[in-house]
């Protein structure tokens, strides 16, 4: 019976979002395939995790260890590939997070399993002989998307990006199993230290009804200036993509998107951002998204509701005045 | 504190139209322009800070064709000492895996004590070749790394999660690290050093060199094609006084 394994991330206390839709892309495809369907639990006290996941899975594994308290991807690589080398499933999936980008790779080519990374489709295709299994991922960073196969084999390894697969509650009724460790302390190589909270600033841009957001292509830090007049003509506040923050052009807490700040506002507009998925994970449920970009096919156009392609230093400035002179008549 | 950086020549595309070409499975290059990967510029600097600070070398290694080589002599020119380009017919088709094997087989038996890596390229997004290339050499690495502290072969290591929030931990030299932006400010090289670079030598390694008889891909792109789009933006047409004109209306009437 073919065995599919899905990983679930925890840190401080929380399952995110990809981990639940992990279980659902998993227990679907072992459905499809007449499979036997895992959760994978790592961590310490983690019972808790195991009771609230038993629906979603026919068997959960849990490994309880002190020592996996915290996600050390060294640790969960050796904890891993102790149970993958015994189960052999035919296909592991886990979240291309933090956690999942030190993990993954690494560990499929310890085990010498194919691997691909970053995926937002996974299908098998029933060809007769041997079940194919394909993946969609998206290079140049959203602007297309391809169609990837695997090296001839019996195991295969996914990672997924988050929101690529919905959620839904399971209903089976899980077993749970304690799986031994094969390691009882963190390797001596890899040692966890401490977390840092991320920064506080003086803005809170989640707090905000109208955010304007300015990306790389605002060019200089000169024209910054630009953004910040038509922030306040509008009542809203400055936000931006990771390149104004990597370049100190904002702190830190301005950044939106999966490694910065989730918004909801009312209004979001985004000027000169390209629109990576990682940027989109921060401002997709915005009530409304204006985008003002001068490529037309900058993925940012399939999230917005308005756009404008055309050079933002033309478009910028006039409308800054238009939205002032509208407002005093 | 010897140091190897893996750097890939990409190319621009955030500003350029995307075109598929005829083989389906490969993009149109002849018109795109082309520079180091943007996380791998950072991983550059990082490498010659750290050997500011405490000595040692910078070697800097591409696989790809000769134009690789500019990339290559930028880099020489803002520091780095010695430069590796691979390249062989056989390696033309590759994956991750593939790279990181083919790069093992030219570093393994380079005396160094870090290998630094981007955390992503911007052409594939796979990010697997620094992990996968750690777990061939088999030493520790980690990604996303936004802070190196050396202290007596213990690197303190600060590691970006979601949502802003920094891991930090120790890792055991040798390691490799998986830069992510942002860690530093990216130099630009002199006038002076980059005309110096332009005389240097490139070391060359092919296939034969490295013993590698074939590549072996892991996975393989069977087409590309544009994505699906689920609902685009309505997109307001004119010229800037009138686009902005409707957009001041709309916004202002929401
Ligand atoms: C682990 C990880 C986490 C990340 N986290 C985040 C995150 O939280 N937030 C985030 O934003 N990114 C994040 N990134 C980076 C992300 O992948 C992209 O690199 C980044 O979002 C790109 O920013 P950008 O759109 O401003 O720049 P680019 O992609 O370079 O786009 C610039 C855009 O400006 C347009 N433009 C240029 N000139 C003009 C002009 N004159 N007028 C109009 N338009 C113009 C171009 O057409 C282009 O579309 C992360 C990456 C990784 C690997």
């Amino acid at each position: 019976m073919k065995k599919i394994f899905s990983l679930v991330e925890h840190r401080r206390g929380e399952i995110p979002d990809v981990s639940y839709e992990l279980l659902t892309k998993g227990r679907e495809l072992a459905k499809q395939e007449n499979g036997e369907f895992t959760a994978l639990v790592l961590g310490h006290n983690v019972k808790e995790f195991a009771e609230k996941i038993k629906k979603e899975a026919d068997r959960v594994f849990v490994v309880d260890k002190e020592f996996l308290k915290e996600p050390n991807a060294e640790a969960y690589q050796i904890v891993l590939s102790d149970i993958l080398k015994k189960e052999s499933p035919f296909l592991t999936l886990i979240g291309h997070t933090a956690l999942g980008m030190d993990l993954a790779s690494s560990l499929a080519t310890s085990l010498n399993i194919p691997i691909a990374t970053d995926c937002v489709g996974i299908d098998i295709e029933d060809t007769g002989k041997m079940p194919v299994l394909l993946v969609t991922r998206q290079p140049y960073n959203g602007k297309l998307n391809a169609k990837v196969s695997f090296a001839a084999g019996s195991q295969f390894m996914i990672t997924v990006r988050q929101g690529a697969f919905t959620s839904e509650q399971g209903n089976l009724s899980g077993k749970i199993i304690d799986i031994a460790s094969p390691i009882e302390k963190e390797p001596d190589y890899r040692k966890f230290i401490e977390y840092i909270e991320a920064v506080v600033g003086a803005v809170d841009i989640t707090q905000a009804e109208v955010v304007v957001a300015v990306g790389r292509g605002i060019k200089e830090k000169e024209n910054m200036s630009l953004i910040e007049e038509l922030a306040n003509s509008l009542g809203g506040v400055v936000a931006c993509s990771r390149p104004i923050v990597d370049a100190d052009w904002l702190p830190k807490d301005r950044q939106v998107g999966s490694s910065g700040k989730i918004v909801k506002p009312k209004l979001y507009i985004a000027i000169g951002i390209s629109g990576a998925f990682q940027h989109i994970m921060g401002m997709k449920n915005a009530d409304t998204i204006v985008a003002i970009n001068k490529d037309p096919n900058a993925p940012i156009f399939n999230e917005a509701d308005y756009g404008i392609v055309d050079d933002l230093f033309k478009v910028v400035p006039v409308l800054k005045n238009k939205i002032k002179e509208l407002k005093a008549s | 504190m010897n140091i190897i950086v893996c750097i890939k020549r990409v190319p621009d595309t955030a500003d350029a139209a995307v075109n598929i070409d005829s083989s389906g499975k490969d993009i149109v290059k002849d018109r795109l322009t082309f520079d180091i990967n943007e996380s791998d510029n950072y991983a550059l600097e990082e490498a010659i800070l750290l050997k500011e600070k405490l000595g040692g070398t910078v070697t800097i290694v591409s696989v790809g064709p000769p134009e690789c080589e500019d990339t290559l002599r930028m880099g020489l020119a803002k520091g780095a000492d010695t430069a590796i380009r691979i390249t062989d017919e056989r390696f033309t088709e590759t994956d991750g895996f593939a790279i990181a094997e083919i790069i093992k087989s030219a570093i393994k038996d380079l005396d160094f004590d870090l290998v630094l890596t981007g955390c992503i390229a911007t052409d594939d997004g796979a990010s697997q070749v620094g992990p996968t290339l750690a777990e061939l050499m088999d030493i520790p690495h980690a990604t996303l790394v936004t802070k190196i502290d050396v202290n007596n072969g213990v690197v303190r290591v600060h590691k970006e999660l979601e949502g802003g929030l920094t891991e930090v931990f120790d890792i055991k030299l040798p390691a490799l690290f998986a830069i992510q932006t942002g860690i530093n400010e990216p130099r630009y090289a002199s006038l002076i050093a980059i005309r110096r670079a332009a005389a240097k030598e490139i070391k060359v390694l092919g296939a034969g060199e490295l013993g590698i008889e074939e590549v072996s891909l892991k996975t393989k792109v069977e087409s590309l094609f544009r994505p699906p789009v689920a609902k685009h933006a309505e997109i307001l047409q004119g010229t800037p006084d009138e686009v902005s004109t409707k957009l001041a209306q709309i916004l202002l009437s929401s």
